[in-house]
């Protein structure tokens, strides 16, 4: 029990630190009096007053936490948080229930980018801007923030931003000192995020729009403040603004933050993933912009590249942005994004799916299996970017990509079960599972999660997270062996 | 001259066995008192047991007034330290280092007289290692030299039935290939040298030994013999060090399979290598280079430590069917065994390597040197200085110059920059580099009867025997007298 309590006094410190990033909406809100100040100032004093409650409580329990206590800590931080997360929207909105606001503040915290929402055009912008920030905040990882700014994880600190951090190889130290690292990455994701914000400013939003979709490009998570997501601004400079951040935030941090360090693009060349990354999206936006030219769909062979290439990078990123309902397009176009959105972002980036090097890895094991069967004498490394992948490392991402095939069969089992036709069961299970947000049919880009019901929704969330934590973080904590003694 | 060699392995011994017999004052270093024994009692040396990299040991060797010390150590470590000590410490003019690791091979700066003052650092692995991959750039070849930074190549090949030149006259060659100039320079017939004339008529199974600017090469071999496929499979038994490099330095213009028997080593290999196919196995087993198409191999080289091992693998490669087969041979008197026995080419290590150490032991102004038909011949790139007064070959010309009979000037390299070889801290290097480097007053002049030698020129003579090169030798010294 005692251990319990040590977990739950860092998690009280967590929540108290999280309540103060809901200053931030709460400012604007009574800056530009849109209604919504008093919500925030509740939820602000329910969150603080929850955090130090728990921080107080469990005093006493103070100690420095164990590989598995970081463990049930990130589990914790990440099903906790959506919890005060909601509280602003679940005050504001009358006809939101729990389940739809727990529903919104995780797809938010998950960079995931699914909403229950609709008429995002007439709330307050404070509550869109906190919609963006929980997004902007997920992205990178709530605990590799804990571990930039606060010092009070302690050793365990390693082991949590492991469990976090998305990727099968995570033994790259950037700097000596984690806290570094984390500082690090955190100081390029908000560089790229101002870049971005001015970016967008000047091709067009206002600057509210501007902040808020930086937000949610940088994380990846598709949030919008309007109902036809980019399709209310209909202008292909701020789309192509959006596709190069979106590809930013699909390359691993890490080589953005040698990059930087080092001021040189050295670091691309090294990085196993970012010329297979561009190479998938290129011939993937071509090739797909081809066939809506060939079937008919657009007239205008550009027009039909701008289109495709918008929504495909958006989809395959796992941004979930659309700037037109490609539900309507044909079924092999959707169904071909969705496939993308499986492994096409980078480990380390803030995207979701198995990470592309995940699917090289298997790839060259693939190979390595064909050349044994010709040469059984051969020894034949599996290697990935000149460096060989141990077989240690070969076997947790075939367990990886095990769990997360069975996991999608089985969200689409339940949720077909629950009364969903199959293609928006198959569809929520997958874009949940890879943080991506829209789906097809019920779920698609023109309409919303709110048709779900109260069961369905939670299915949901929980996939959010199972996809976000990486499978393993989540499933541990479920296992008896990590309660035993 | 008093030379001191650290490290009495192969390398040292074979050194030292060449240099005893050039009247020089050897002393050996080494940690093993039974290795040093067995020298002392074959030949005329003196020998100190110790740490080669310690400054008393050193004294004891005679340091002093040493004229040059030889670091070939097994450890680099070792060598550059000693380099560094002979320097600092005995003020030694001349210091040589044996340094495997490329590591240290790719910052050459760190030989420099500020850092660990090594005036010529050796790898041997790197010098078998272009040596064999010459020997793939001509596999008719059974031997490629390169002088002058690889603007003259010497070439030893085989004359066979169906080359043009075959049971006709040497003087006919010119007439075959009238815009190409080039010059034989020894004939070996059944292993006895022929001093090639004119009317010397080549036939089948001779060793013809010519000299051709390097774009000639393929045209005279033509002559000469039936021209192979160009090289594509090659097969190397044994991934040491020497297999290493020659899969690093092939693999991307060969389809390579490397066998190692040893697992962590193979795993190891294959780590490094991109393009290569590293089986793990024993290259004498039969089922394995079966199972590998040893029948499609084009090149079949047995490169491991094992000489009774490399011998046995590549006589039963080729009687499976490899095209080629090459095999290391480390025991001299293995080589003359297995040349005649169904392996194409046997090379020693330490033929090959010696030379370029060789180089910088000799007297007169050596640029390059190398062993040829198992230390018998060499071929020798000397620089003439002086003048008409104060030297014996310049401004006369070839027919003027009393060569001992036996000894040939094959090609003159002229107006190459002087100051080539101590600018070089590594030796291997400058062939690369020179390559490379746009040297537009470089010629390249393949001797005549009427040829003038200039001072400076680079000229390069055909030994048949080594006894002959003191004489050689002493021709080109600046008569000091005269100055």
């Amino acid at each position: 029990m005692n251990r319990l309590f040590a977990v739950a006094n860092v998690l009280g410190k967590m929540v108290l630190v999280f309540g103060f990033t809901m200053l931030v909406p709460l400012c604007l809100s009574f800056w530009i009096n849109d209604g919504a100040g008093t919500v925030f100032v509740e939820s602000f004093l329910v969150t603080i007053g929850g955090g130090l409650f728990l921080w107080l409580v469990t005093r006493r329990y103070k100690r420095e936490l164990q590989i598995r206590d970081g463990f049930l800590l990130v589990v914790l931080v990440w099903s906790v948080l959506p919890a005060f997360a909601m509280l602003p929207l679940l005050l504001f909105l009358p006809e939101l229930n729990l389940s739809m606001a727990y529903f919104e503040a995780t797809s938010g915290l998950t960079a995931t980018g699914g909403t229950v929402l609709t008429g995002l055009d007439s709330l307050p912008m404070s509550i869109n801007l906190w919609r963006g920030e929980l997004i902007w905040l997920g992205g990178m990882g709530l605990i590799v923030l804990a571990v930039a700014i606060l010092p009070m994880l302690g050793v365990g600190g390693r082991q949590m931003f492991k469990a976090e951090t998305p990727g099968p190889m995570k033994e790259t130290k950037l700097t000596p000192r984690i806290a570094e690292t984390a500082k690090g990455l955190w100081m390029v994701y908000a560089g790229l995020t101002l870049a971005c914000m001015v970016a967008y400013k000047l091709a067009g939003m206002n600057w509210f729009d501007s902040v808020m979709h930086a937000f949610t490009t940088l994380g990846l998570g598709g949030f919008s403040s309007h109902d036809a997501s980019y399709g209310y601004w209909d202008s292909p400079l701020i789309e192509s603004v959006a596709i190069v951040f979106m590809l930013l935030a699909g390359i691993n941090f890490a080589s953005h933050f040698l990059a930087w360090r080092a001021k040189s693009l050295y670091s691309y060349r090294h990085d196993p993933e970012v010329g297979l990354f561009f190479l998938i999206l290129f011939g993937s936006c071509l090739g797909i912009a081809f066939y809506l030219w060939f079937v008919g769909v657009y007239s205008d062979p550009l027009t039909a590249l701008r289109y495709a290439s918008f929504n495909l990078v958006s989809i395959a990123t796992t941004t979930g942005y659309s700037s037109t309902d490609y539900g309507l397009w044909p079924i092999f176009v959707p169904l071909w994004m969705l496939f993308l959105s499986g492994f096409c972002t980078s480990s380390g980036s803030t995207g979701g799916g198995i990470k592309l090097i995940r699917a090289r890895i298997l790839y060259e094991q693939m190979f390595r299996e064909m050349t044994t069967i010709m040469h059984p004498n051969a020894i034949t490394p599996a290697k990935v970017g000149g460096a060989v992948i141990s077989n240690k490392i070969i076997f947790a991402v075939l367990v990886f990509l095990f769990i997360y095939t069975t996991s999608i069969v089985m969200m689409t089992l339940i949720l077909a079960l629950s009364g969903l036709d199959i293609v928006t069961s198959f569809s929520a299970a997958v874009a949940c599972i890879n943080n991506l947000g829209p789906g097809l049919n019920e779920i698609g880009p023109s309409t919303t999660y709110a048709s779900l019901n109260d069961f369905q929704t939670w299915v949901c969330s929980f996939a959010m997270l199972l996809g976000r934590l990486e499978f393993f973080t989540l499933l541990v904590v479920f296992t008896p062996a990590f309660w035993r003694k | 001259m008093k030379i001191i060699i650290l490290g009495a392995g192969q390398i040292g011994s074979s050194v030292a066995e060449s240099l005893v017999s050039e009247a020089n004052d050897i002393t050996m270093v080494d940690i093993d008192a039974g290795r040093l024994a067995l020298l002392q009692d074959r030949m005329d040396l003196r020998t100190v047991v110790g740490s080669a990299a310690h400054p008393s040991v050193l004294v004891k060797a005679g340091a002093e007034d040493a004229d040059m010390v030889l670091a070939v150590t097994a450890n680099d470590e070792t060598n550059l330290v000693a380099c560094k000590l002979a320097s600092t410490v005995f003020n030694t003019p001349t210091k040589i280092a044996r340094i495997r690791s490329a590591e240290y091979l790719t910052h050459p700066e760190i030989f420099s007289p500020e850092n660990f003052c090594v005036d010529f650092a050796i790898c041997p692995e790197q010098i078998m290692t272009d040596y064999i991959k010459k020997l793939m750039e001509f596999p008719e070849a059974l031997q490629v030299l390169d002088f002058a930074g690889g603007k003259v190549s010497l070439v030893a090949v085989r004359a066979f039935y169906g080359g043009p030149l075959v049971g006709q006259k040497l003087q006919e060659l010119h007439k075959h290939v009238p815009n190409v100039d080039t010059r034989v320079a020894a004939i070996f017939r059944k292993n006895r040298p022929i001093i090639p004339e004119g009317d010397t008529i080549v036939e089948a199974e001779d060793e013809v030994f010519f000299l051709a600017a390097a774009e000639d090469i393929r045209t005279v071999m033509r002559e000469l013999r039936r021209m192979d496929k160009p090289v594509k499979r090659i097969m190397i038994a044994g991934g040491g060090k020497i297999g290493r490099r020659l899969g690093e330095a092939l693999e991307d213009d060969y389809q390579i399979r490397i066998i190692e028997h040893n697992q962590k080593n193979s795993e190891r290999l294959a780590a490094d290598l991109h393009n290569t196919l590293v089986l793990h196995g024993d290259a004498t087993d039969e089922k394995l280079l079966e199972s590998e198409n040893i029948a499609e191999m084009d090149v079949f080289c047995a490169l491991t430590n094992d000489d009774e091992n490399n011998i046995m693998s590549s006589l039963l490669a080729k009687r499976m069917g490899a095209h080629k087969v090459i095999a290391l041979i480390n025991r001299s008197a293995y080589v003359d065994l297995v040349q005649s026995s169904g392996i194409d080419i046997a090379i020693s290590p330490a033929q090959v390597t010696i030379g370029s150490l060789l180089a910088y032991v000799r007297h007169g102004d050596v640029a390059a040197v190398h062993s040829l038909r198992r230390g018998a011949a060499e071929a020798l790139e000397l620089v003439a200085h002086g003048d008409m007064k104060s030297s014996k070959v310049v401004g006369r010309k070839v027919e003027e110059i009393k060569l001992p009979k036996g000894a040939t000037i094959g090609a003159i390299v002229r107006d190459m920059s002087a100051s080539k070889r101590d600018g070089d801290y590594v030796n291997y290097f400058s062939s690369e580099e020179t390559h490379d480097a746009p040297e537009s007053d470089t010629r390249v002049i393949i001797a005549h009867h009427d040829t003038v030698i200039e001072s400076e020129d680079h000229v390069i003579i055909f030994v048949i025997n080594r006894k002959m090169i003191q004489q050689v030798e002493k021709l080109f010294q600046v008569n000091v007298g005269f100055l």
